[in-house]
């Protein structure tokens, strides 16, 4: 094979290359790309600078999670076979080129130009860089995967955090007009580009022969020794499907809470507060879900390394159902109970994203972990459609006679009913038969293969 | 390979490039991202 500057062969680690560099080039990668959160900054601007619906605003962010979805999916083989760098790269191109397409679109007042650039292309970059990174890293945390996938997704949930201040103070150096939208969007485009272009400049993957450096000594495995199922074999198990209703229902129950959390408090608290106060304690509760959405990836997956996948989960799942039943029993009754719980739900939430590459590795191994994984994130686009349309559609259709936390009792029954279904599925995963797993001449061909050009 | 030579790959010191350039690629990531959970964590007072 020949080795190209973008090629896996041509990023193999020399000796005494640091595993820890390689956690940067995945966060350059996933706070670029966790943008996608703070949307609905960039989506103000547009509304007070064309004059555009909410609903038109809406669809550049909705069209950019399906296409994450769809091309994670899509191109998760491609990402494996051809590595991290070309991957990253791919996505910084698509994720910088979609804002520089919407700074052309908002200049020339086509605002479809907007939802092709972030939408379609933007979102491209979104499915690619978000499994770029992943594999690589169980590779080089073999002994911690929960941990180093953790890191990485982690800044998906932290790119709001950076892109909000990025974004206000754009739009308020230039301007809420057309012109002043655009240059934020072609500012934004060329920080980002050049921002992402640490992680494929940085990224290495590990050498066949690399060993973690608290591997037993005893041990003679490699790190990807173990189970090795191809990615269109996995489909056809059962764990990968039960995996799938997990992460689509688990993701689903903390949507349903993230959708609605400005409404949600202002029904449950807006009665003993008066509306300056109010307005400042729903950007505090909406901010303190976004932390706690962020550290649980971090703080969760990396416990998933010592107490085990399975039992995260029963803990993500069961303990997230009765967190939910708390929250409708007490109603307004506890403020302080409410905002534990809802914190707790939304930890589990950014976990359930986090951990489950290291579920996807103990079941299918290392050998197509990406791909797996990509497919797997359709279970995301799926659950992006779920959850807001069971809130809304249920908190919606009681109209003005349901007020308070009343409102809220039906799709919060629908939440625990999803996360127990989760839970029972869970249960009922157990370990890959063997007879999924390629043949040993196969991995060692496909390793060969990868070391021959080296 | 011979487990020694696996060993000094696994174990053997960063050189001071090294560790330069890890310490220039954590603050790459890490700045922008602290000023970020800097700039949340000013919001959240107003909830108590």
């Amino acid at each position: 094979m020949a080795g190209g500057f973008f090629d896996r062969s041509a990023i193999v680690a020399p000796p005494g290359w640091s595993r820890w560099l390689v956690p940067p080039a995945a966060l350059a990668v996933h706070l670029a790309i966790g943008q996608a959160y703070a949307w609905s900054i960039l989506k103000q601007g547009l509304m007070d600078a064309e004059g555009l619906s909410g609903t038109a605003t809406a669809l550049p962010f909705q069209l950019a999670i399906v296409m994450l979805g769809l091309s994670a999916a899509v191109f998760g083989t491609q990402v494996e076979r051809r590595g991290p760098r070309w991957a990253m790269f791919v996505a910084t191109v698509c994720f910088a080129s979609g804002f520089l397409i919407s700074a052309l679109g908002i200049a020339l007042g086509q605002f479809w130009l907007v939802v092709v650039g972030y939408g379609f292309v933007g979102g491209i970059g979104l499915g690619i860089g978000y499994i770029s990174p992943v594999s690589t890293l169980m590779k080089w945390f073999a002994d911690r995967p929960g941990m180093a996938t953790g890191i990485a997704i982690m800044g998906f949930g932290g790119g709001a955090l950076v892109a909000q201040p990025l974004s206000n103070g754009l739009l308020g150096a230039f301007g809420r007009t057309s012109g002043g939208v655009a240059s934020t969007f072609l500012v934004m485009g060329i920080a980002y580009g050049v921002f992402m272009s640490l992680g494929w400049l940085l990224v290495r993957v590990p050498a066949d022969d690399w060993r973690p450096p608290n591997a037993p000594a005893a041990s003679e495995e490699k790190a990807d020794d173990g189970p090795a199922v191809s990615a269109s074999t996995a489909l056809r198990t059962p764990q990968f499907w039960l995996l799938w209703v997990i992460l689509c229902f688990n993701v689903t129950a903390g949507i349903g809470l993230l959708e609605k959390a400005e409404p949600l408090y202002r029904e449950y608290f807006g009665q003993a507060t008066t509306g300056q106060q109010l307005t400042a304690a729903v950007a505090a509760f909406v901010a303190i879900l976004s932390l706690a959405n962020m550290l649980g990836r971090f703080v969760w997956s990396s416990t998933s390394d010592v107490v085990g996948r399975k039992n995260i989960y029963r803990l993500y799942l069961g303990v997230g159902a009765l967190l939910y039943v708390v929250i409708l029993l007490l109603g307004n009754s506890n403020k302080v109970i409410f905002l534990v719980a809802a914190l707790f739900i939304l930890s589990f939430y950014g976990a359930g994203f986090a951990t489950v590459p290291a579920y996807l590795k103990d079941l299918f191994g290392t050998y197509q972990v990406g791909a797996i994984h990509g497919r797997l994130l359709t279970a995301w686009s799926a659950a992006g459609v779920l959850g807001p349309l069971i809130v809304n559609s249920i908190v919606e259709s009681q109209g003005p006679e349901g007020t308070g936390p009343s409102r809220y009792v039906v799709s919060f029954s629908i939440m625990i009913a999803l996360l127990v279904i989760g839970f029972i599925a869970n249960e009922l995963i157990r370990p890959v038969d063997p007879k999924h797993s390629v043949a040993d001449v196969e991995r060692d061909r496909t390793a060969t293969s990868e070391g021959a050009s080296r | 390979m011979s487990h020694d030579a696996s060993a000094a790959r696994t174990s053997g010191g960063p050189s001071a490039n090294r560790t330069v350039l890890t310490a220039i690629a954590w603050a790459w990531v890490g700045i922008p991202f602290l000023y970020g959970v800097y700039s949340l964590v000013l919001k959240i007072p107003a909830l108590f």
